[in-house]
């Protein structure tokens, strides 16, 4: 089944970028045509590269990091296994990355060999952004950091999201259901309906529009 | 007191890891240890046995593993796991047949395993994987071909491979014990462990259990999933060769020579949990001790009776503890 048509987006280096959208608009496919976890036509450049469409592998050996719907927790494995994995495509130590993620996470130090799955909603979301950062990414893809969590912990996730890309330099695509905390977050977004982009501009633009605050931020 | 404190203190933290090894497990593991120390201790015959049905075990273990081993990356039993180790065997054979020493032999074999076991999952496994019903059909139908190649090539009838580790006694005491069974428990414990270091403590490990349990996250941290399940078969395939060989000493070379092994491998990995390596190897040994002690002191039961009591021990675990002794109900939040 064809889920987007002729999506067209771009995301400058150093930003954060979100793409909003109902449910079933294309915001999950749109993450996977980059990371080739879904088949696509059309082109899709990175650094000014054409990716090739050979698997999600290569994508991610190019310095790409999605973190997928359900946050491709690594469930069965521990805590430091997840992280370990994250920097796999990488050679070398890890030590130092290992030692960075500490900073922004600092949780995880004393819960390293903890079974993953055992970690609750919130922990394992940064879990996530933790094991991609580990990863040492160009590019940030997540898909839905907000889901199924309590506000408060959104509102931890979107700051941590900001804190790497203001301290690292980290550029962000984010889909999100949750707009209203989106907008604040990203520099640009782009509004995904049945598959097509219909709106597109910074965040603060879009905020102030009128289609988007009624259906979207629902004021 | 103190140590109903620490035990709590083990739940919990068995607990936290979400199943596993269970502590009703680990005391019964405990008890059956003492038994078979004390027993060796009083008998000098229990002990001969014990150490022999540990040795039988081993090789038990090892075919499990490698049953564990695909189990894990692909959810199908190999039924051609054994097959696949007595055809290696023969391999074996014909290099020593071509004036090869038997521990080169024994290591270009394994050589040939590994790449053997890789070559079927590319070929065979990987085109038809979506389908675990289809894998199965695969499985089966690789035991009658193997089986039928191998009688082509090298004949039904018994062929004999130079003893690895020649038929010497060592007396300890008024106990013997046979160079063949300690030599067995040495090399399968060894290959074991081997694999359990790969596995626990290199990134090549991490990345194919990640691959095997999580293949959609692991291609997108960069694992190629479908080159390590192919090193996964080649390992499994490895550690049949290992089985096949120690078999060989005490069965000799024949087509049919694993299909019991298999079976018995099969029980051993199901008392261990099917998907745990652990307990492939730990039901390996215990269903090895096992079999030979009830043969021993058990009037009834002659060899015939191996394999049915085998399969009982099986049953009874199927219906008591589905999960086998290590097997892990899954505990995960959303």
């Amino acid at each position: 089944m064809q889920a987007l048509h002729g999506v067209s987006l771009a995301v400058a280096e150093g930003e954060i970028a979100t793409v909003l959208g109902a449910n079933g608009a294309g915001k999950t496919t749109t993450l996977r045509a980059v990371s080739n976890t879904v088949r696509r036509d059309g082109v899709v450049r990175f650094d000014g590269r054409v990716l090739s469409r050979h698997g999600p592998e290569a994508v991610a050996n190019l310095g790409i990091a999605h973190v997928p719907e359900g946050r491709g927790t690594f469930a069965e494995l521990t805590v430091w296994e997840n992280l370990r994995l994250g920097a796999y495509s990488r050679r070398g130590s890890v030590k130092s990355d290992f030692e960075r993620v500490l900073t922004y996470f600092p949780w995880i130090d004393d819960r390293r060999n903890q079974q993953a799955g055992t970690l609750s909603g919130g922990e394992q979301q940064m879990l996530a952004l933790a094991r991609a950062f580990m990863q040492r990414p160009r590019l940030l893809l997540l898909d839905e950091p907000s889901l199924g969590l309590a506000p408060v912990l959104v509102t931890e996730i979107f700051r941590i999201i900001r804190e790497l890309n203001e301290q690292e330099g980290l550029t962000v695509l984010v889909v999100e259901q949750n707009a209203h905390i989106a907008l604040q977050v990203a520099q640009t977004a782009f509004v995904l309906e049945v598959g097509r982009v219909v709106l597109s501009g910074p965040s603060a633009d879009l905020q102030a529009h009128e289609s988007v605050r009624r259906s979207y931020l629902g004021y | 007191m103190e140590i109903a404190r620490r035990i709590r203190i083990r739940e919990r933290r068995t607990r936290n890891i979400g199943g596993g090894v269970s502590v009703p497990v680990v005391l019964f593991l405990v008890a059956a240890a003492i038994f078979l120390v004390v027993g060796s201790l009083v008998s000098p015959i229990f002990a001969q046995q014990t150490v022999a049905g540990l040795a039988q075990g081993a090789i038990f273990a090892s075919l499990a593993l490698s049953l564990v081993l695909i189990y894990r990356a692909t959810e199908v039993i190999n039924f051609a796991q054994g097959e696949m180790a007595m055809a290696t065997t023969y391999f074996a054979y014909q290099l020593t047949l071509w004036h090869l020493s038997y521990w080169a032999a024994f290591f270009l074999t394994l050589l040939m395993a590994f790449v053997f076991g890789a070559v079927v999952q590319v070929a065979l496994i990987r085109p038809v994987q979506h389908s675990v019903i289809a894998v199965v059909i695969i499985t089966v139908g690789l035991f009658v071909l193997i089986d039928g190649l191998v009688t082509w090539k090298w004949g039904a009838d018994l062929k004999f491979m130079p003893a690895p580790f020649g038929n010497q006694v060592y007396h300890v005491g008024s106990v013997a014990f046979s160079r063949q069974d300690l030599g067995t428990l040495l090399v399968t414990i060894l290959s074991v462990l081997l694999l359990w270091v790969l596995f626990k403590f290199t990134k090549l490990g991490l990345a194919m259990r990640a691959a095997a349990l999580r293949p959609a996250s692991a291609a997108l941290v960069g694992v190629r999933v479908n080159r390590m399940l192919a090193i996964g078969w080649g390992l499994a395939a490895v550690l049949g060769a290992v089985a096949g060989l120690m078999t060989e000493p005490t069965v000799f070379l024949q087509p049919t020579m694993m299909q019991a092994v298999l079976l018995y491998a099969f029980a051993a990995a199901v008392l261990g949990g099917l998907e745990s390596p652990a307990g492939a190897v730990i039901g390996g040994l215990a269903l090895g001790v096992f079999l030979n002690l009830i043969g021993q002191y058990v009037g009834f039961a002659t060899s015939e009776l191996r394999l049915p009591i085998a399969f009982a021990v099986l049953l009874v675990v199927l219906l008591v503890k589905p999960h086998g002794l290590f097997g892990r109900k899954q505990v995960r939040r959303v």
